[in-house]
């Protein structure tokens, strides 16, 4: 019994990972690469996250929005943590549309802390009509969006190559081992000394795909530093009360019967 | 109901229970007669009591913020996560909530379904349960749809979809469902109201399922009915409360691994990407918990058949009580019967399986074969064991086996078995 048991929860946890798993695409592996913030008290590595804005302002921005990324969050807390004057020096390097004014009319004034990140192009149209057809998804929350997470963006970042034999390629389309179909419209975007970064780091295509990287995963999931601080926290109570609630019970029982 | 008349000492007390019997109720489920044999699988009810409080208590929260607009709905989730003061940790409490929910269900309804608990007298409680459940996957659904991504809609839209099997009126039902004709911002403003209401609906029953259940008392792990109160049963306060504590934290501990380190692993990242009508996601899946019912539905090659043998697959256990012939309710003392039932708990682990996978070759011939048997198991298998098992005898009460005062050998040797499974 004991064993059919065991089985059964094999069998419920398998089936759990199994369709987690499922309908993975026959890619080759992810390439690896260590991120900071993975694992129990997991966390961004702050140097990383600065240089991956750098790229990604320098870079992917000239057809990437971030739209529900807004300035501030640059200086938070858990985030890339630039100084506030700083994070205030990238905002007021954009320009936004603001108004209407007291007389009615629009204007053009430097963006604040308070504003979203600008975005690249005005609508969805004018950005397909820019790239070919294809539309540049937002990247906000690229990193939870696509199966794979961070490895996977890093890996496709670094997966350019000529196409195999036999692969034939229209005009403005590249061949990418780790996009779904091999088929992807935007051209390798990293190359090595691409970008020259502001803290000296040298500048290689490997280093700029994991800074950039790291820089997606926060803006997917800005509050990741706290949540590993808060779970640690939360089970460790869990676990003691657990123990305590434990010996609580046998002895309640050990009134009616020896064992529970 | 109860067992003993009760008076409060204080006199207010008295005054006001003779007016509202509050403290009588009180009273009745403190003291509330339990067999003393229940194992951790009987802990799950009082798991589910506090999953379905912690979704209505989070769900709250969130519609706080929640916008329930096409244009809206995914930025809103979003402001959710990253602006609302421990927003994602609601979010993220309330999505695994979900999940963890639906485990805790299958795992009471499979214990259900090993000790017999729907047979006489139970069967209303089972059928409540039933229904509770059929209430759960209609809001599970309806709330996957809210956040408005791309598994979403085209969830959404599949699962409506299949009111249009329906003959000559399906198409009108289905624009009816939509308000339009296709899922638009309407289906997502009824998808957002009924979500709101079904928990309380949910909530209702589940008083009406504890209530159906104090009558007999539980059934336990030997099946047999005991006398109440006896040397069988111990109070619910403290023996079972402090049972269900523990259970119930460790269950919590296995909730947070999920919320704090794996909030996403249970979801489809295309739900990350916002609705798009005109962009089919590859792979269209439900939820892992509705995916068994989902292999059932795409095992059947009509859809209209299709919709049927998927809507029979939940109903067919509302008849289990009479479908099952048997008159010995636990497993423990039904050898034939047991080997049956891990075969059906394999087979529906295969359906969810293979509920995840595309609909076409060796899958779907797997997802035929075991739907073919899950209906078999329940319409041929179960009924004809009732006539034909030979069941081990059951001892006379459950302090009997412990005490050895058994008088006859056979009996002696399944307490043994009993001893083993209940331990």
């Amino acid at each position: 019994m004991r064993k059919l048991k065991n089985i059964f929860f094999v069998l419920i946890f398998s089936v759990i990972v199994l369709n987690s798993s499922n309908s993975a695409e026959k890619s080759p592996p992810f390439l690896e690469t260590k991120w900071t913030f993975k694992g129990l008290f997991g966390k961004f590595d702050r140097a990383s996250l600065q240089r991956g804005y750098q790229v990604y302002t320098e870079v992917c921005a000239s057809c990437h929005s971030m739209k529900y990324l807004t300035y501030r969050n640059l200086a938070e807390k858990g985030g890339p943590e630039f100084s506030e004057a700083e994070a205030k020096a990238i905002a007021a390097s954009f320009e936004v549309t603001d108004g209407p004014d007291s007389t009615g009319e629009m204007f053009v004034r430097p963006a604040k802390l308070s504003d979203k990140f600008v975005m690249p192009y005005a609508n969805e149209q004018e950005a397909k009509a820019a790239n070919g057809g294809a539309y540049p998804p937002d990247m906000s929350v690229l990193v939870k969006a696509r199966k794979g997470g961070a490895d996977y963006i890093y890996s496709l970042l670094l997966g350019y190559s000529e196409p195999p034999e036999g692969v034939e390629l229209d005009d403005g389309v590249y061949y990418n081992k780790y996009m779904y179909g091999n088929k992807i419209k935007m051209p390798a975007p990293l190359s090595d000394d691409l970008i020259e970064y502001t803290d000296g780091t040298k500048s290689t295509a490997e280093q700029m795909s994991k800074d950039v990287t790291n820089f997606l995963m926060w803006s997917a999931e800005p509050h990741l530093e706290q949540r590993h601080k808060t779970g640690f926290r939360v089970i460790a109570y869990l676990i003691i009360l657990t123990v305590l609630v434990y010996f609580t019970m046998k002895k309640i029982w050990s009134r009616v019967e020896p064992k529970v | 109901m109860s067992d003993h008349e009760y008076t409060p000492s204080s006199k207010f007390g008295k005054w006001f229970n003779d007016r509202l019997p509050l403290l009588t109720l009180a009273n009745h489920l403190t003291d509330y007669p339990t067999p003393k044999n229940l194992n951790y699988w009987w802990t799950f009810g009082g798991i589910l009591t506090f999953c379905l409080i912690t979704q209505i208590v989070t769900g709250l929260v969130l519609a706080m913020h929640y916008i329930a607009h096409a244009d809206m709905a995914f930025s809103s989730v979003e402001h959710i996560m990253r602006d609302v003061n421990y927003g994602w940790l609601l979010r993220y409490v309330h999505a695994n909530g979900a999940s963890m929910f639906f485990l805790a269900v299958y795992i009471h309804i499979f214990r259900s379904l090993f000790y017999g608990s729907y047979k006489s007298p139970r069967e209303i409680i089972w059928i409540l349960g039933i229904i509770i459940y059929l209430l759960m996957m209609a809001a599970a659904f309806m709330g996957y749809v809210l956040p408005w991504g791309q598994m979403s809609f085209w969830g959404a839209t599949v699962i409506t979809n299949l009111f249009s099997a329906i003959p000559l009126v399906g198409e009108s039902i289905t624009t009816w469902l939509w308000g339009g004709y296709s899922v638009d911002n309407p289906t997502l403003t009824r998808f957002f109201t009924l979500h709101y209401l079904i928990p309380f609906l949910i909530l209702g029953l589940v008083v009406l399922h504890i209530w159906a259940l104090h009558v007999p008392g539980n059934n336990n792990p030997v099946g047999i009915d005991i006398k109440k109160p006896s040397k069988d049963t111990v109070p619910f306060h403290p023996y079972i409360v402090i049972k269900d504590a523990f259970a119930l934290l460790m269950f919590c501990i296995v909730f947070a691994l999920f919320v704090f380190y794996q909030p996403n692993i249970l979801g489809h990242a295309d739900n990350y990407i916002e609705a798009d009508p005109l962009v089919t996601p590859a792979h269209i899946v439900p939820e892992w918990y509705l995916l068994p019912f989902y292999a059932i539905l795409r095992s059947v090659p009509d859809k209209l058949m299709g919709v049927v043998a998927m809507l029979s697959a939940i109903l067919i256990l509302a008849a289990l009580p009479w479908l099952d012939t048997s008159k010995v309710r636990s497993a423990v003392f039904r050898p034939l019967f047991r080997q049956f039932y891990w075969i059906l708990v394999a087979d529906v682990l295969i359906l969810g399986y293979v509920g995840a996978m595309p609909a076409e070759g060796l899958y779907l011939l797997i997802a035929r074969v075991a739907t073919a048997y899950y209906f078999a198991h329940f319409l041929i298998i179960l009924p004809v064991l009732g006539w034909k098992e030979k069941t081990t005898p059951l001892p006379l009460s459950i302090t009997e086996p412990v005490l050895g005062g058994s008088p006859n050998l056979a009996a002696a040797r399944s307490d043994e078995k009993i001893e083993k499974t209940i331990k």
